[in-house]
């Protein structure tokens, strides 16, 4: 076993705070991932995500932790998105398109000074493609609470919600208040994407948010397993790809490792690739004869 | 002009539209409609495409304020969240790939609006059951929603409106994407359905002969303004050329009704539509 556990890798503290951190992170996307995926918003996680690498670099600019700094971003975002409105869907893609723009100008301007007036020369790294390695002790505290506001909120929304995904318009008649339903859906996205830049980095949160739902939607009907299936994509990707990028610290002589996002990526890629064989792709066959279950 | 309301007889009304009239950016879509829903009829709502009929629907699901008018449900004013009234709406976002199997559709008509975790139960499940059995979606019960033909997602969205225990059911266009046979077989459950549950039926479409041999009255719109009653009352030659503003012929062709602009292509043209294009 020792060619696949490197020594250390069961006694190494950032290792074991890698491994909690990106599986609360994993757990915490796959469940708001699945609805973004079923309603068709992967584009609205990206568009947080950009405004969120604004709001992580200003962070940095400013010593705040990185992770208020991809939450604020987010959320600030989130409202924005929902006061533009859902309904004037030609409006929306050019106020989103120009205001992601800044938002990755800010981003430019806020690391290019990190970089040039402090000593973080680490930041852009940091920033963009995550830092799950050099997570102190508050930031693990910060992650749990976010993420169970986020689960509540899921929670609490999921049958309105999955309502308004199949039609606004039959959840406002039976009386669901469609807005807030959405504003609150928005948030807890948000949220997921402010944790996910912190895990993989701003610009690869998306993958987390939407890879492991993509492909626990090929693989069953039902939302619960969909779910499921999703936690357990995104907790294997991650914990995976830890072990994997603190393999690669051998795998070369200058010890340079790998970064980890590189890897959880990877492996979210290939696992969908995976659902594309047909034997795998078996919940959405119609014709298939019914499952046992209740 | 009004509408005109040809007939007054029959049982008290279980929902009605008074005077109802919609602006939207400056455009009138409908002017001063009024007509009333019995308990246990089939009301079929016809109109051209553009005639208004998504939009009085809204207003009667309480999903648009009325710039004039109002709607009573059993003789009061609707609340916001009426319940009486079960709602099939025309588009449904409804992607092969969404996890949600028809029997779970059907149960988020039980409690959708509910915040939290549902709690399994037998009852619940046995409920959903014996919606999907009623309008013939056994069969296909535990496939994904998506995955269904045009007809078979009506049924599954009818047995979700119809599990909430409404007393009158909306369909906006049910028929509009549905290959003929499946539409009668639609029309046939609806009109079943209207019987033994004893509900009123709102049913909007662009073609109102599928609907003939169901409907016990008939909401005829045409620019923005409507007549109702039975279809012998209402779809003759002088109520509808009332109605368009200008004159129209109902020919009876094999059972079928067809309606057509006046006898020669310049009475047809209303003194209004010349001054317009000048």
């Amino acid at each position: 076993m020792r060619w696949l556990f490197e020594p250390g890798f069961f006694s190494s503290h950032p290792v074991h705070v890698a491994i909690v951190v990106g599986s609360i992170v994993a757990v915490v996307s796959a469940v708001v991932g699945v609805f973004t995926v079923m309603r068709g918003q992967s584009f609205a996680g990206h568009s947080l995500a950009d405004v969120s690498t604004a709001g992580g670099s200003g962070a940095v600019l400013f010593n705040v932790n990185p992770l208020f700094g991809f939450v604020a971003g987010g959320v600030v975002g989130a409202g924005a998105m929902e006061l533009v409105g859902v309904r004037r869907a030609r409006g929306r893609d050019l106020a989103t398109g120009i205001v992601l723009g800044a938002s990755i100008g800010l981003a430019a301007l806020f690391l290019y000074l990190s970089a040039t007036h402090s000593s973080t020369t680490g930041a852009s790294q940091q920033i963009l493609f995550g830092s799950i390695f050099e997570i102190d002790g508050s930031t693990v505290a910060i992650v749990v609470v976010l993420s169970v506001i986020c689960l509540g909120i899921m929670a609490a929304v999921q049958r309105p919600l999955l309502l308004s995904s199949v039609s606004m318009d039959m959840a406002a008649a039976r009386g669901v208040p469609v807005r807030f339903v959405g504003l609150a859906y928005m948030l807890a996205l948000a949220l997921a994407v402010g944790l996910s830049s912190l895990a993989i980095g701003a610009i690869l949160s998306t993958a987390l948010l939407i890879g492991p739902a993509a492909v626990a939607l090929r693989l069953t009907r039902r939302i619960g397993w969909a779910i499921v299936a999703a936690c357990l994509t995104g907790i294997g990707a991650t914990t995976v790809g830890v072990l994997l990028a603190y393999d690669s610290y051998d795998w070369n002589s200058r010890h340079a490792a790998w970064p980890v996002s590189f890897f959880i990526v990877i492996i979210i890629f290939l696992a969908y690739l995976a659902t594309e064989v047909p034997l795998v792709r078996a919940g959405s066959d119609p014709v298939r004869p019914l499952e046992v279950d209740q | 002009m009004t509408s005109v309301s040809v007939s007054q007889a029959g049982s008290p009304e279980l929902m009605s539209v008074e005077g109802i009239s919609v602006s939207l950016s400056g455009r009138q879509i409908l002017d001063d409609v009024s007509f009333g829903v019995r308990a246990g009829e089939f009301t079929g709502l016809i109109g051209s495409n553009g005639a208004g009929k998504t939009t009085l629907l809204r207003v009667i699901l309480g999903l648009q304020r009325p710039s004039a008018g109002r709607v009573l449900v059993l003789g009061a004013p609707r609340g916001g969240r009426n319940r009486s009234i079960g709602y099939v709406p025309q588009k449904v976002l409804l992607d092969p790939d969404m996890p949600l199997r028809a029997r779970d559709l059907v149960a988020l008509g039980i409690d959708g609006h509910r915040f939290g975790f549902p709690l399994p139960s037998k009852e619940r499940r046995e409920a959903v059951d014996a919606m999907l059995h009623a309008v013939d979606a056994d069969r296909f019960a535990d496939s994904r929603v998506g995955t269904l033909s045009g007809g078979e997602q009506q049924r599954v969205l009818i047995a979700h409106a119809l599990i909430g225990r409404p007393q009158l059911l909306v369909l906006d266009e049910p028929l509009a994407n549905l290959d003929l046979r499946s539409g009668q077989e639609i029309v046939g459950l609806l009109d079943r359905i209207a019987d033994e549950q004893q509900i009123a039926v709102l049913l909007s479409a662009h073609e109102m002969n599928p609907l003939l041999p169901v409907i016990d009255r008939i909401v005829y719109l045409a620019g923005g303004r409507a007549a109702s009653g039975t279809t012998e009352e209402v779809v003759r030659d002088e109520v509808l050329s009332a109605l368009y503003g200008h004159e129209v012929h109902v020919h009876t062709l094999h059972g079928r009704i067809l309606v057509v602009a006046g006898p020669t292509e310049e009475s047809s043209i209303s003194p209004g539509a010349i001054t317009g294009t000048i």
